[in-house]
């Protein structure tokens, strides 16, 4: 699903490298989830993968199925299948969230050359998501993000990621900044849209995520690279013993 | 003391500063953030650079018909010919002709943050008319089908069971009826015969002085004088047409009335008068659109509008104004110097404004109430885009004369390209306007960074139990929101139309069903190719 290769990236501005040759397969049905200390580079990964500007890919490709990812602009990258689950959701004061959501299904669809749906289709869509994914639909009604809590700004990332049905979804450090009941919400939402056909990549810091969101290959990410790849169990010693040892090893 | 302070913003803080008991907030120590952002690389450049690439006005095209001038020029012979013209009566060419002597006393004002190009008033025909509307059509059936095509290919309903394009309702459930001005003369007036069984009037100007002098005798000039400002002056002269309606008192106006003005001749400036009168207790939405050719030179548009609003009347007056901006690098387009103002007479009258200015090259307007009435209202809710070029100083003054009286300002100010957009208001409250109350808010959206936005309010307080208050935003198109827009699939001119779209809400909201989905198209029109 996910092929990156030898990706090597630095920032725009000052030249300054942050990844530095990173491999990364992810299969489909598959979930991911790369772990590592700050500054490893993990969320420069979720942006140069979704198209953000101030990034200069030097080497390597990223490939989503036979697409070449680094090719598109960021919207051409939503509509082949790729979803970024932001860390921070942005706020978009006006927009009511039907309105961005239906913008957003519709622009991809007429990218993807099908048909747009209607608004009476789209309502009885996003009703039916939002009531699997237990979110009020007053939420709906709301500005983008505007005036949410830290926990539904991440519960509407995952209703967004259930109406645009990517195939291809990231998670940039959703965890952060959630309580445990409302992670538990987010992982449910996650859990419930695993299927066959859509794989994962969970960035996060804590493995008390991937309690919830159980990943079936856990990598270890320093200094622009994944050092270290193994199952669930890598990430329980993490937080055991954290990234020294790891760290220690790969030198 | 009124007058005064209505002649312009500069006699205005002239005024303030000879009486004792003010007030005073100087406009420059309130708020003046001219850039005052720290502007980022990358998407600001690509904005900029694709701001040039716009060019996507509509409207510009240019009906060939056969059209008579006036001479070039303005001078008492002109002032005549034009009352002529209308078979006007004496009175009326007298009350032009003072008006066009006060006008040679006067200057053009340069207190307003425009760079203002020598305007060669003499250089210019004051009237134009279509060859075939000289004798004027007595229907619709009789107008040059060319004409009827024009305001067709607007999008402009003159048959009657047609509505205005954009929404579509079971017929006649909401209809409009329009006056449409082409150049110097009214082409025609729709539902004019139904309008009447309930007593309404609506029908041209020039037909107005002819067929109802009392009430034109009694209310034309009484809210914006004869000689309020050089632009005023130069229009009580030389307007050639407009529109005019009366509701009676009690009556609630059966549909929305619309005015199109439409701009065609070369060389020519448009002078309209527009007069409505809200009666008694009577209710009234007024809906106002402008388009004109592409044109590389310039072209004068100098209206007034006076809405008189008796006891218990509620006046809703809309505009989108889209007049030609000129090209992308600032060649020709509309010099708009309007004069709008409203005068809440009477005891809890209400007017609101609301106005889309997409266009004009240059904008100069400040739509206005005068709250004279005790628990009188004033609305404004503006949005005002500019792009490439484009200059516009706009804003609205509220008088609060009577007790209780209340306004509310709401202006939304978008610049991109290196176009300047300043929001000037007057908030006044006089020593007998006790226990009143404004409210204003002020935002504008910078897209790039060689564009300009300004906030300029006067607030003059007079009295100890009224309060006013002023909130001011200034924000950049966000490169987190378009980038957030563009992770989700939406392009990138389709991400700021979004996001602006999403600015202006609160103004967008107020527009009555037919101009909201205009308005909302208008502005993403007039902002397309603005990043990218």
């Amino acid at each position: 699903m996910l092929e990156i290769r030898n990706l090597h990236v630095e920032l725009e501005e000052g030249a300054k490298p942050i990844l530095k040759g990173l491999d990364l397969s992810v299969g489909a049905g598959q979930v991911h989830a790369i772990m590592g200390p700050n500054g490893s580079g993990k969320s420069t990964l979720s942006y140069v993968l979704s198209g953000r500007d101030g990034y200069v890919v030097t080497e390597g490709s990223a490939h989503l199925g036979d697409i070449d990812l680094l090719a598109l602009e960021p919207e051409e990258r939503a509509a082949a299948g790729l979803f970024l689950a932001f860390q921070y959701p942005v706020e978009i004061p006006g927009v009511g969230n039907m309105t961005f959501l239906r913008t957003a299904l519709n622009a991809q669809r007429k990218a993807r050359g099908e048909a747009e749906v209607s608004s009476g289709d789209f309502l009885k869509l996003v009703r039916q998501k939002a009531a699997s994914l237990k979110i009020d639909a007053e939420m709906l009604k709301r500005p983008v993000n505007v005036g949410f809590s830290g926990g539904e700004k991440k519960r509407n990332e995952i209703l967004q990621m259930a109406v645009l049905e990517p195939r291809m979804c990231i998670l940039d450090e959703t965890d952060s900044g959630l309580d445990v009941d409302a992670m538990r919400l987010v992982a449910d939402g996650v859990n419930a849209l695993r299927d066959e056909g859509r794989a994962f990549l969970v960035i996060t810091h804590y493995q008390r995520l991937l309690d919830h969101i159980t990943p079936d290959v856990v990598h270890i990410m320093a200094d622009g690279r994944i050092i270290k790849t193994g199952g669930p169990e890598l990430a329980l010693e993490v937080e055991h013993n954290g990234y020294a040892d790891i760290l220690a090893e790969a030198q | 003391m009124t007058r005064d302070t209505m002649e312009g913003f500069t006699m205005a803080a002239l005024d303030s500063r000879t009486e004792a008991p003010v007030m005073e907030v100087r406009p420059d120590v309130l708020d003046e953030r001219e850039n005052a952002l720290e502007v980022r690389e990358g998407v600001d450049e690509a904005t900029v650079a694709a701001v040039a690439s716009l060019g996507a006005y509509k409207y510009g095209f240019q009906t060939d018909i056969e059209t008579e001038y006036a001479p070039k020029g303005v001078n008492p012979d002109i002032v005549r010919l034009i009352s002529e013209k209308n078979n006007e009566p004496q009175w009326m060419t007298d009350w032009r002709l003072k008006a066009f002597e006060r006008w040679t006393q006067m200057e053009e004002v340069d207190w307003a943050m425009l760079d203002l190009p020598d305007i060669d008033f003499q250089d210019q025909y004051y009237y134009a008319r279509p060859k075939s509307m000289a004798m004027k059509p007595k229907s619709l059936d009789e107008v040059d089908p060319k004409l009827l095509d024009t305001y067709k290919k607007l999008g402009i309903p003159l048959k009657e069971q047609e509505i205005l394009a954009g929404v579509e309702r079971p017929e006649g459930e909401r209809r409009v009826a329009v006056d449409a001005v082409f150049d110097s003369v009214s082409v025609g007036t729709t539902f004019k015969a139904e309008l009447a069984k309930a007593g309404v009037i609506f029908c041209s100007i020039s037909e107005a002085i002819r067929e109802h002098p009392e009430l034109v005798r009694k209310y034309l000039g009484s809210v914006v004088p004869p000689s309020d400002n050089f632009y005023a002056t130069l229009n009580s002269a030389v307007f050639s047409d407009g529109s005019f309606v009366y509701i009676p008192p009690g009556v609630r106006c059966p549909m929305e009335l619309s005015t199109y003005f439409r701009i065609n001749a070369e060389n020519t400036g448009q002078f309209e008068r527009t007069l409505i009168i809200a009666d008694k207790g009577s209710y009234v939405s007024y809906l106002e659109g402008c388009t004109a050719p592409k044109r590389d030179v310039a072209q004068l548009h100098a209206a007034v509008v006076e809405i008189i609003a008796e006891e218990d009347a509620e006046v809703k007056y809309s505009t989108v104004q889209n007049w030609f901006p000129g090209d992308a690098d600032g060649r020709g387009g509309i010099y708009n110097f309007v004069t709008k103002r409203a005068d809440c007479r009477g005891d809890r009258s209400k007017v609101q404004w609301t106005q889309v200015e997409t266009g004009s090259a240059i904008t100069w307007k400040y739509p206005s109430c005068i709250l004279r009435g005790n628990e009188s209202q004033g609305e404004f809710y503006s949005i005002a885009i500019t792009n490439n070029h484009q200059q516009a100083d706009t804003g609205t003054k509220m008088i609060h004369l009577g007790k209780n009286t209340r306004s509310r300002i709401v202006s939304k100010g978008i610049s991109a390209g290196q176009a300047q957009n300043t929001y000037r208001g007057l908030v006044s409250m006089h020593p007998k306007a006790t226990n009143s109350r404004n409210y204003t808010q002020c935002d504008s959206l910078l897209i790039g960074d060689k564009c300009g936005a300004h906030t300029v309010p006067y607030i003059e307080v007079r009295n100890n139990s009224s309060r006013v208050e002023h909130e001011a935003t200034t924000s950049k198109v966000d490169e987190d929101q378009l980038f957030y827009c563009r992770s989700r699939g939406v392009g990138e001119e389709e991400a700021v139309a979004l996001v602006v779209n999403g600015f202006c809400k609160e103004v967008l909201q107020v527009l009555p069903m037919e101009f909201m989905v205009e308005a909302q198209q208008l502005v993403a029109i007039s902002l397309e190719g603005s990043v990218g």
